[in-house]
Order: structure tokens, then C-alpha cells, then sequence
């Protein structure tokens, strides 16, 4: 009866991540398209309609899938038919997948049972997400390579030259935080996140390491491979590494370049913006350092909590709108320059002085 | 005309020369970091967002505001006004009784670039007149819309003022527009300035 109460939560837990990451994917569609029209003056997709009911063009979402999935799938003359296929779903399960470990609120007690509000809480939660996201880099390649296609092949080798560069950045800011919070757990990371710096400031990442914070944030942006770093697909110069792919095979390459948004911006939630934590909140309500407190069910705690995520996650989501919106793209070498020359010694200057601060306050 | 604008002296003139130097200055220290000139630009982008879905939401709960939220105009529902000098779709301008001003004089097929025009000219009793068109076609899908045939005409008979820029046609025969056609057709002016929409009118074949 407990196994089956514990598969019973799991299944649960795992079915809303996988909607709420999902949607949140198929609505950023729309946000992307809609959110370009407004900062430019525009009015942006409005036309699709369902009984003359337009929603300010949400219904595109639908219209899009649909028009995806009964497109013509082509498939290229390529000795390598197999992976060809496979690429799109390797894509999207690494993208979807990360998602496991990333805690979307405290963990609950229900009839004098705790849930922990993630899908698995490893205790090696930070390097899981670390092996995903580099494993996601095979998606991209076995897409050039069974394409058959010369733009195509160009595109996965720009896509894995700039993943790999870029990994090394995002590795480097992390073990900052990794000596700070002395876990690689990400229910730890974000438990510790819940304190106070000098007794008003939350102790949150970005204020404890902002150079990491900005540092992880580039590179974070260049492993979603997305303007201004969108080199690998070049849709100027080179279609990118999707060239040979049509209907829904294209749809889920597109798909896991915004569910990579959504797991950009829940990483960014988790290592420097607290995670799920509200500021001044403890597990009774609120507890103000100037003094004061207002005291709020525990439930009501834990519901807050979940939204503050939420809401955490859709502002970076809208960020990284605003960013892929408002910079033009890096040119190859300048993306080799940043990435070698500029932030991998940044990151290591900062992982040094974090070493170094670490060990004089001997936390 | 021409000449004595050419022959005005150029004195006092200041003539700005750009120098290339000065398109490629070297950029500031803050410049090079290059993160704040980003964060310039985020701003930038994200006060035109703010100011737009603030104006789209006033709109919507109908508050006027000073200026709209998008500099869109929602194409085939609301045109966007032509200005007067808009060369659109020819017309042949009639007589006060209906037959058309054309003489055939065949000024408009000499200057046509694009050899759109086909007039078949005949004979008229009526002494003052001499001449009138037979047959008088355009084919829309050679005309390049310069308006040569206009400057060209010495009765004022075609003109390019209908206001029709929806020019489609299911096939090339549909795009071939005939005398009486050409005829029938007004104003965008007389028309109160409503555009008509050709495709239903004409072009349905």
C-alpha cells in the first residue's frame, strides 16, 4: 500500500512538471512572437480565431501544432534514416528530463506524509543537470550529421564547439556556489538560499556571488543557443543544424528551445534567486527584520512558495525574451572570444575569490 | 527650369564630409565591457514594452490614449489613406455622354515601357473628335505602374487616380482589363475615397 502510494505521488509529481513545463514551452511560443510585436511597436499574431474569438492571438499555439503535425514530413536522402529520427526526441527528452531534479516548492506533509515538491531529490542534483545539459549537445549533432547536408553539418559543429565551450563557464561560476553552500544537492542549495544577510538581504545567489550570476547567465543564454548566441542555426547565413528537418520533427527542435529557456530560467530561479523561497518567509508566515511578522497557515506558506517559483520562473522566461529581442547575433570568432578569452577567466577569477573568502571567514 | 537650378553659383555651402574615422571612432573603456551598453539596450527595449502593453491595456478598457500601442494598421480591414498622388489602377475618362475622351492618338502605347497598352483605333463622323479607340486594353500583369501613360495623354483621358491597389487575378486573360472596364471605373475622390475591392468586382474569373 506505501509502494503504491509513493508511485502514486511520483507519477503525480513528475505529471505536473511535465505540464507545467510543456505549457509554459507552448505558451512562450506565443509570448515570443507576441512580446517581439510589442516592444517594436507592433501588434503581432492576432488573426487565428475560434468563432470570431481571437484572445489577442493565443489560439496560434493550437493553430501552430496543428499545422505541424500535418505538414509533410520529409525525410532526407541519408543512409542514416534511424538517427534522423532520433535527433528531434534525444532534443527534447535531455531538455524535458533536467527538469527532475529542480524543486518547485518545500516539501509538504499530508496525513503524516512528506512530499517532497521535486520528482527526485539526488543528492548529485546539480551534476545531473550538469550531464544533461552537456548530453543535450548529441541531439544537435546527430541532427547535422544524419542530415546528409553540408549547412546542416556546419551547424552542429558551430552548436558543438560553442556547447562545449560555453560548459566550461557555467561549470566554473557553479563551483562557486557549490563552496558556498558546500552541496550538490538542489533541495540543499535552495534551503540555504531561505537566510538572511546581514539580517535584512535574503541570502540568495546573485547576492552572494553576482559576477557568477552574470557569468552564468551569458553562458547559460549560449547554451540555449538562442539570439544572441544562436550561431549553430545562423538563419542569415546557414539554416542551422534543423535544415533537412520539417513538421513535427522541426517542431520539436523548436520545442526544445523553449522548454531550454524554461529550464535556463528554473536554474536561474534555483542557484541565485532562491529557488522557491519568499523573501522574509518562514514556515509560519512572514517574519519582517524591521520587526513584525504576519502569521499564515502553513498550506498557505507552502501554496505561496510554489507560486513564487512560478512566478520567479516566468519573469526569466520574459527576460530571456527581452535579451533574444533586443541584442544582435555574436559573429563565430566573437563568440570564441567571449567564451575563452573574457568569461572562462572571469569564472575562474571568480571561483578564486570565492575560494579564498570561503576559506578567511572558515565557513 | 532645369538650367537655371544648374547654374545657381554654390556659395555659402558647407558640404559635411564624413570621415571614415569618425564612423569607426574607438569606443570607450565602458563601451568595450560591453555589459552596460547591453543593459542600455534591455532598457531601451523594455521601456517600449511597458509603454506599449500600458497603452494596448488602457486601450482595451477604453481609455484613449495619446498614441496608440501599435503603429500597425490591421491591413485589410482598416486601409491605410492613400496619398493623392498615388498612382493606382488606370482609368478612361468618359465624355459628359458616356463615350470615352481617348482620341487614339496612341501617345500612351508609344510611351508605355512595359507595351501594356493595345489601342485599335476607328473612325469618328463627328469632325471635331476625328478619332476614338475600338478596343483600348491594359494588361495589368506587364504594367509597371510608372504612370508614363498619364504624362503622355494630351486629353486628360486616362488617368491612374481609381484608388484600386488590390490587383489579383486567378489567371493572366483576368488581368487584361478592356475598354468598357476601364471605363466603368471612378475616382478614388468621387468614390468618397473608399477603396473598392477589386478582387470581388472584377477579377473573379
Amino acid at each position: 500500500m506505501d509502494t503504491m502510494l509513493t508511485i502514486g505521488v511520483a507519477l503525480g509529481k513528475t505529471a505536473f512538471i511535465i505540464l507545467f513545463v510543456l505549457s509554459l514551452a507552448a505558451v512562450l511560443t506565443w509570448v515570443e512572437r507576441k512580446q517581439s510585436a510589442v516592444m517594436q511597436d507592433r501588434i503581432g499574431a492576432n488573426r487565428a480565431s475560434i468563432f470570431g474569438l481571437r484572445l489577442w492571438g493565443l489560439f496560434h499555439i493550437i493553430a501552430d501544432s496543428v499545422k505541424m503535425f500535418t505538414k509533410e514530413d520529409f525525410t532526407p536522402d541519408t543512409p542514416h534514416r534511424f538517427l534522423h529520427a532520433t535527433a528531434p526526441v534525444i532534443a527534447i527528452f535531455l531538455a524535458l528530463v533536467a527538469f527532475a531534479v529542480i524543486p518547485f516548492g518545500n516539501a509538504i506533509t499530508i496525513a503524516g506524509h512528506t512530499i517532497s515538491l521535486q520528482v527526485v531529490d539526488l543528492n548529485v542534483g546539480l551534476l545531473y543537470l550538469f550531464a544533461m545539459g552537456s548530453v543535450a549537445v548529441y541531439g544537435v549533432v546527430l541532427a547535422g550529421w544524419s542530415s546528409n547536408n553540408n549547412y546542416a553539418l556546419l551547424g552542429s559543429v558551430r552548436a558543438s564547439a560553442q556547447m562545449i565551450s560555453y560548459e566550461i563557464t557555467i561549470g566554473l561560476t557553479l563551483v562557486g556556489l557549490i563552496m558556498i553552500y558546500q552541496t550538490l544537492s538542489l533541495v540543499e542549495i535552495v534551503q540555504a538560499q531561505g537566510g538572511l544577510l546581514f539580517g535584512f538581504l535574503p541570502a540568495w545567489g546573485v547576492f552572494l556571488q553576482p559576477v557568477g550570476c552574470i557569468l552564468f547567465l551569458v553562458a547559460g543564454i549560449a547554451e540555449t543557443k538562442r539570439i544572441p548566441f544562436d550561431i549553430p542555426e545562423g538563419e542569415s547565413e546557414i539554416i542551422g543544424f534543423f535544415v533537412e528537418y520539417s513538421s513535427m520533427k522541426f517542431g520539436m527542435f523548436m520545442f526544445a528551445d523553449f522548454i531550454e529557456v524554461v529550464l535556463l530560467s528554473a536554474m536561474m530561479t534555483t542557484f541565485f534567486f532562491g529557488g522557491w523561497q519568499v523573501p522574509w518567509m518562514a514556515d509560519t508566515g512572514f517574519v519582517f527584520p524591521w520587526g513584525g511578522g504576519w502569521d499564515l497557515n502553513v498550506l498557505v506558506v507552502e501554496g505561496l512558495r510554489i507560486a513564487a517559483f512560478i512566478v520567479k520562473v516566468a519573469f526569466f522566461c520574459w527576460f530571456l525574451m527581452l535579451v533574444r529581442w533586443t541584442l544582435p547575433r555574436f559573429r563565430f570568432d566573437q563568440l570564441m572570444h567571449l567564451g575563452w578569452k573574457i568569461l572562462l577567466p572571469l569564472s575562474l577569477v571568480n571561483t578564486m575569490v570565492t575560494a579564498l573568502i570561503v576559506l578567511w571567514l572558515g565557513w | 527650369m532645369a538650367l537655371t537650378e544648374t547654374q545657381t553659383p554654390r556659395v555659402n555651402r558647407t558640404v559635411r564630409v564624413v570621415n571614415v574615422s569618425e564612423r569607426r571612432r574607438t569606443l570607450t573603456f565602458w563601451e568595450r565591457i560591453y555589459l552596460p551598453e547591453v543593459f542600455r539596450g534591455l532598457i531601451l527595449t523594455a521601456r517600449h514594452f511597458f509603454v506599449n502593453l500600458a497603452r494596448h491595456t488602457l486601450n482595451l478598457v477604453g481609455i484613449k490614449t495619446a498614441e496608440p500601442g501599435a503603429a500597425t494598421f490591421q491591413y485589410p480591414e482598416v486601409v491605410r489613406p492613400h496619398a493623392p498622388r498615388l498612382r493606382s489602377l488606370h482609368r478612361l475618362v468618359p465624355r459628359p455622354d458616356g463615350t470615352p475622351r481617348c482620341v487614339a492618338c496612341m501617345m500612351c502605347e508609344t510611351a508605355c515601357p512595359a507595351y501594356c497598352i493595345s489601342i485599335v483605333a476607328e473612325e469618328v463622323d463627328d469632325p471635331d473628335i476625328e478619332k476614338r479607340p475600338r478596343s483600348f486594353t491594359i494588361d495589368l500583369g506587364r504594367c509597371v505602374f510608372c504612370g508614363f501613360c498619364v504624362e503622355a495623354c494630351p486629353e486628360d483621358a486616362i488617368r491612374m487616380d481609381t484608388g484600386i491597389t488590390q490587383i489579383a487575378s486567378l489567371s493572366r486573360n483576368g488581368m487584361i482589363l478592356d475598354i468598357k472596364t476601364l471605363l466603368a471605373l471612378k475616382a478614388e475622390s468621387e468614390q468618397g475615397g473608399k477603396p473598392v475591392d477589386f478582387l470581388q468586382q472584377q477579377f473573379v474569373s
